[in-house]
């Protein structure tokens, strides 16, 4: 098949993976040698984050893809070095140490070792990644066998080595944990959990699996002898999981504590193993055969003492304390009296705990947002404690081991790390039809979860807003001096006064300004170095000095208009101004030496005139160490901008260059602006068609050049210039209010829209007032608001609407706004249960309560029960508490699966509400049913009516409606229902060569099924012989987790690996299924080796790393081209943009090709192999690859362009663009 | 005979150094249980991965799926047969 016959797909990700998979505390930036930093690892991201000192926000320093798995990082400092390094453990096979560049903001690879194949495998090193606490070496384990260990050094030029790899093999050995022992600075010691599996693999019996032991075993790394040793081994609890280091030294005991099921123990080679129970909490709610197990933990050393903080599986962190044996003198010796147990606070379940030594604790979330808390004590006044005196073996439950769990009493919230992780369902909709889309997702787990509203914005906060008494037309803000970095005046322009306020902590009206009061204001600006000019139609007036507006030694210049003629526009800077009269002069002025006069320019004979109505002028500052200006461009009415030379010598006034737009500009403003290759003068145009350009002005010849355009929205395009954490950026008011600005990392031009309204006019504000020197004042009619921009580094805004319990789907009836999100949790008490628990009499009545608020503690737990309910969101609420409109609970151990909107032909069309849902599924006792349930939706869409439910002898998990009746799923059977009185009524039926059909989407009369296992299969509805006939399926067994059609014949969608692909059905294969009076025909035609008679073509196939759990045709952004989105459960959001030219698949796959060569990815993956990890990759690009292209140094900016044969501001732009043209 | 003797060899060694590399006479539960453990190790060794299986089961936490997989690599596909003599 030839080349060109394929469809190619250009990746990109909106928003990387939000689930962090572990996190790192220590000082990896060497100049600040006592502040801390978190590294993170999530999804295919590794990122360097700090945590504020006094506020305990959290901002991040670099985040950088790697393009492969992470699957572990960890820190070591080697002495005698300045900062952290951090090694990562990811699917290349490699270790890579890295460390933090400060200068160019990045990771620097210090070492790149390969030690064995890539990708993740069961005896591949990588799984579990522990560092020596002195530095000196690392040790990689494997799931099964292998052990690696490398020791770090540093050599005399400073520099650190590393050596080769220390081998310690057993085969037939599972380790489930690894963990450093502190020992001081004795050989370093590695501790694992292993299990051995020899015996068990050769006895036909049970006697050895029932007899086997989980041992603790110390490596011995003998760095004298380079080698290392099994040292020592002891058999520990068998449900044991984890490994903590407990400090040696001076610091401590040294040796591990060895987490296991309801006990947490102490155990050292040359010491007696001590163990203490892990409580649990009271009530009668609890299952008290639950058993409880340590989930993360950290180890946290303070000035001669140490303590651990363990979190259990409920969420409920206990903190872990030594009593030391004290010698005859009082001091502590190595030998543990007892460990101490305390109930320091319950958090969200964990993947990694960290603890700042400013006293921050950082959360790293297993699900949902992840959390940093402020230390507010560390819990040694708690007296309720459970010790390892009173542990034995014998006594299950003793009464002490009880407690209630509390709200936050140690610690305090401080900063929410928001993370969309793990997302279910995703729909990308326009709901109110105003061409704006948004992403509605959910994400978090039982209690914690939430409908989330993602919109592509800057997040806007609102100061004041003020009604006045009529509409200003005009407001500008001016300063008292040009070195001024604060406004002294804001002057509001009304169709016939102008009306001046001073700003200052009370802004209000003043008299004594010096302006002319009495007419209508066009331009004001600050000129001179404390003047002040105004503008209005019929001349201008110029204060040398605005702060004496009554001094006779600096009197106020007025300047009259030529007779019959008024000043259209005026554009200034504190040096020139220009006037653009009704008759087409053009008059150019500028303030004398002493700044006491403005002095027009004498234009001679021949006076410029401009053709056609003059719609907007611009100069721009002047810029830094220049005189004046050099350009002016001026745009009018005949769709043309034109730039004049503003050189006093000859060429004054004398055009320059020439561009013609497509529209009239209705506002044009000069204003520099960063980009890739630096400060760049850009000409800024706002055209009444709502085109948004920019151009790049040449500084020397005036020509203008790269043009970028975006569309705003169908209404003028006005700009103003205003400045966003200290650099320029320009306010564009068009339908919705944006705001162009070079992107933090990449320079690239970004075009945000903000969280508010629109402007008729606005301006920059800079008051100095409550730290807030940034703000902007925008007219709305009669309205005047003062809002500030702060964080430009996001632009997503995301909204959320917390609900009950884990959101599995929703759906929106077509006529309402109104979500009906249906949500289960597996093993959770249901709330009939938890009602009748409560008042169960026979109960204490001390045990029947409900630890509360939810989201903090949970529901509480019970195998085999779920808890499901349908809730009906408002996704339009204003408050979060408003949102949830109405609620169902399902009972008898039912949960909610899927649920879809169906119209029934046979009910004149009306929509219901359809949900099909498993009962007792994994219960163990029963066996599992399916129901759908049928609600109508009662108008305004606030309320469900059961109308009722029809069983299944399977759960359902997949409904879709079908030419005015119910397609759905029950195991591998396709059935087509219609809505009867009294249950649904069975159609049709057949039998697809799958497992488990878990999607659904059709077309016309083709239904293609998604299999949990065997990928999709098509099936056609033949209506006249009433069959279904599936006639196309896969040859690959892909494990469906969404899916859509993309067209008649093809179908994009992802599997549990993590991979997005399209297929298409082969042209004869369609056509066959479609001709009339086919069913026959095709319901006998052979079968092809077991499956339907025709095969699929594979058309498209990436690697994503994370799981897609939704996936959907649409646009996102007005006016954009339609891309297919994909949501994954980690949080990631991606598109994939097809390629309509085949010269820009070329021109990307060369780019490609460059990035992969000159910036190899971080980790030591190779790209290629990356992206083609369970398949070849197939028809994609990798965006985020070629996105690199913006970080690259210049050389080798330059010298890919070379190859590329265009400018670097050309590779640029084609790479923004593939990206702003379609989403954000 | 030598260039035999070096196949077999080579890969003896093979098999040393890749568990799982089969040969002539690998039974079927030496073959299942291979894939089982694999697919065990994939399991807890991609963090997507481990994170679905842990919401589909409903664990309670990710830690205890992972526990759960590994413990399942001990005897994935249940005792060797009976060795007939």
């Amino acid at each position: 098949m030839s080349i060109t016959s394929n469809m190619f797909m250009y990746s990109l990700t909106l928003q990387p993976a939000g689930m962090i998979t572990q996190a790192i505390v220590g000082k990896f930036v060497a100049s600040k040698p006592k502040e801390e930093q978190l590294v993170l690892a999530q999804g295919e991201r590794l990122s360097l984050n700090a945590v504020h000192r006094k506020s305990g926000t959290f901002s991040t320093l670099v985040s950088q893809d790697v393009f492969g798995i992470i699957r572990n990082v960890s820190s070591c400092r080697i002495p005698g070095t300045p900062s952290d390094l951090i090694i990562v453990a990811s699917d290349s096979g490699r270790i890579t140490v890295l460390k933090y560049d400060e200068d160019k903001v990045r990771f620097e690879r210090v070492h790149l070792e390969t030690f064995g194949k890539s990708g993740i495998r069961r005896t591949v090193p990588g799984q579990y990644v522990a560092t020596d606490p002195r530095g000196r070496c690392t040790m990689f384990a494997s799931v099964e066998k292998n052990k690696v260990v490398y020791i770090l050094n540093r050599n005399q030029e400073q520099q650190i080595t590393i050596s080769s790899p220390q081998e310690v093999n057993k085969a037939q050995t599972l380790t489930f944990a690894l963990c450093a022992v502190d020992t001081n600075f004795q050989n370093p010691l590695f501790a694992a959990l292993e299990v051995d599996y020899t015996d068990i693999d050769q006895d036909p019996s049970d006697n050895s699996y029932n007899e086997r032991e989980k041992m603790l075993v110390y490596y011995r790394v003998d760095l004298g002898l380079n080698h290392v040793v099994r040292e020592w081994a002891d058999p520990v609890d068998y449900s044991a999981n984890l490994l903590f280091q407990v400090p040696g030294g001076a610091d401590g005991p040294s040796g591990v504590l060895v987490c296991a099921e309801n006990s947490i123990s102490y155990r050292s080679s040359g010491h007696d193993p001590l163990t203490v129970r892990i409580p649990r909490r009271r009530g009668a709610l609890e299952d008290p055969n639950r058993k409880r197990r340590i989930v993360a933990g950290v180890m946290h050393r303070l000035k001669g003492d140490f303590f651990l903080l363990m979190q259990a599986d409920d969420g409920d962190l206990f903190k872990v304390s030594f009593v030391m044996a004290e010698d005859d003198h009082g001091r502590k010796t190595g030998e543990v009296t007892r460990l101490e147990l305390r109930y320091f606070d319950t958090f969200p379940v964990a993947t990694t705990i960290s603890i700042l030594k400013v006293g921050y604790l950082f959360v790293a979330s297993e699900n949902g947002d992840s959390y940093i808390y402020r230390f507010l004590t560390l819990g040694n006044d708690i007296e309720q404690a459970w010790t390892s005196e009173t542990y034995s073996e014998e006594a299950d439950m003793t009464p002490q081991t009880y407690y209630q769990p509390h709200e936050f009493e140690n610690v305090q919230l401080v900063h929410t790390i928001p993370s969309l992780n793990p997302q279910k369902k995703t729909i990308v909709e326009d709901v109110e039809g105003k061409d704006d889309w948004k992403i509605y997702t959910t994400s978090g787990t039982g209690a914690r979860s939430a409908l989330n509203i993602i919109s592509h914005g800057l997040e806007v906060t609102t100061h004041t807003q003020a009604a006045l008494p009529s509409a200003p037309l005009y407001v500008w803000c001016v300063a008292g001096a040009r070195e001024d970095d604060h406004d002294k005046y804001m002057v509001l322009s009304f169709s016939d006064l102008t009306m001046v306020l001073a700003v200052g902590s009370e802004t209000r009206e003043i008299q004594d300004h010096g302006l002319r009061a009495d007419v209508c204001t066009i331009h004001m600006a600050q000129m001179g170095d404390y003047g002040m000019l105004q503008v209005w139609d019929r001349g201008f007036r110029y204060l040398p000095d605005s702060s004496k507006p009554d001094d006779s030694n600096y009197p106020a210049e007025d300047w009259k208009c030529p007779p019959h003629r008024t000043i259209l526009k005026a554009t200034s800077n504190h040096q020139q101004l220009c006037l653009a009269l009704s008759s087409g002069e053009l008059l150019y002025f500028e303030v004398s030496e002493n700044s006491m006069h403005i002095q027009e320019y004498d234009q001679g004979d021949d006076q410029v005139t401009v053709s056609g109505v003059v719609q907007s002028m611009s100069m721009g500052q002047v810029p830094a160490g220049r005189q004046r200006a050099p350009f002016l461009v001026l745009g009018s009415d005949d769709s043309t901008i034109r730039v004049y030379s503003l050189d006093p010598g000859d060429e004054m006034l004398k055009s320059q260059s020439i561009q013609s737009l497509t529209s009239p500009p209705r506002s044009i403003e000069v204003l520099p602006m960063e980009d890739g290759t630096g400060m760049t003068t850009f000409v800024h145009v706002g055209l009444y068609s709502g085109v948004y350009l920019r151009a790049v002005l040449d500084d020397v010849t005036g020509e203008l050049g790269d043009v970028r355009s975006r569309f705003l929205g169908a209404e003028e395009a006005k700009l103003f210039p205003v400045t966003v954490n200290d650099k320029p950026a320009m306010l564009c008011c068009g339908a919705r209010t944006f705001l162009s600005y070079p992107h933090p990392d990449t320079k690239e031009m970004m075009l945000t829209p903000l969280d508010y309204h629109s402007f008729g006019y606005a301006s920059m504000l800079r008051t100095g007032l409550a730290g807030q020197l940034e703000s902007m004042v925008g007219l709305r009619g009669a309205e005047i608001c003062v809002f500030t921009v702060r964080d430009i580094d996001s632009n997503i805004i995301r909204k959320n609407i917390p609900l009950k319990h884990t959101p599995r789907g929703f759906c929106r009836h077509p006529d309402f706004r109104y979500y009906s999100v249906i949500q289960s949790d597996p093993n959770t008490l249901s709330q009939r249960t938890i009602k009748q628990l409560l008042a169960d009499e026979s109960i204490d009545s001390k045990d029947r309560y409900q630890v509360g608020p939810n989201h903090q503690f949970g529901w509480p737990r019970a195998n085999g029960h779920w808890s499901s309910c349908i809730q009906v969101v408002d996704p339009q609420a204003e408050s979060e508490e408003d949102a949830v409109v109405y609620s169902i609970e399902l009972e008898d151990n039912e949960a909610a699966l899927c649920c879809e909107m169906v119209p029934f032909e046979n009910q004149d069309g009306e929509t219901f509400l359809l949900v099909g849902t498993g009962q007792h599924m994994r219960s163990g006792t029963q066996t599992p049913k399916g129901y759908v349930h049928v609600y109508r939706v009662l108008a305004p869409g606030r309320e469900l009516e059961f109308i009722h439910k029809t069983a299944f002898d399977q759960p359902i998990f997949a409904l879709l409606p079908f030419q005015g009746r119910l397609a759905m799923g029950v195991g591998n059977e396709l059935f087509i229902y219609d809505l009867g009185q009294k249950a649904l009524l069975r159609k049709c039926r057949a039998k697809t060569p799958g497992v488990q059909i878990v999607s659904l989407a059709t077309q016309g009369s083709r239904i293609v099924v998604g299999d949990l296992q065997e990928s999709v299969c098509y099936v056609v509805y033949k209506h006249a012989e009433n069959k279904l006939i599936p006639f196309a399926d896969d040859t690959v067994a892909r494990w469906t987790t969404a899916m859509t059609m993309l067209d008649y014949d093809s179908v994009a969608g992802g599997d549990k690996f993590g991979n997005v692909w399209i297929v298409r059905c082969p042209k004869a294969a369609s056509d066959e299924s479609d001709e009339p009076g086919a069913g026959n025909f095709l319901s006998h035609e052979k079968s092809y080796l077991g499956g339907t008679p025709h095969r699929l073509d594979l058309l498209v196939h990436n690697f994503v790393q994370d799981i897609p759990t939704s996936v959907q045709k649409t646009t996102l952004v007005p006016g954009g081209q339609e891309v297919l989105f994909w949501a994954g459960l980690q949080g990631s959001l991606g598109i994939f943009v097809p390629f309509v030219d085949r010269e820009d698949v070329e021109f990307f796959s060369t780019l490609e090709g460059h990035l992969r060569a000159d910036d190899p990815p971080l980790a030591g993956r190779d790209h290629l192999m990356y992206r083609s990890y369970y398949m070849p990759v197939k028809g994609t690009i990798d965006g985020d690859l070629c996105e690199r292209y913006f970080v690259l140094p210049r050389d080798k900016k330059e010298r890919i362009a070379a190859e590329l044969d265009r400018s670097v501001r050309e590779v640029e732009k084609k790479i923004g663009e593939m990206r702003t043209r379609v989403a954000f | 005979m030598a260039d035999k003797l070096r196949t077999t060899q080579q890969l003896e060694a093979l098999q040393n150094k890749y568990i799982g590399t089969g040969h002539a006479d690998t039974t079927k539960f030496e073959w299942t249980s291979n894939i089982a453990r694999d697919s065990y190790a994939s399991y807890v060794g991609h963090p997507p991965l481990l994170q679905y299986m842990s919401l589909a089961l409903g664990d309670a936490s990710r830690e205890e799926t992972r526990v759960r997989c590994i413990e399942g690599m001990v005897r994935p596909v249940g005792p060797p047969p009976e060795v007939q003599d």
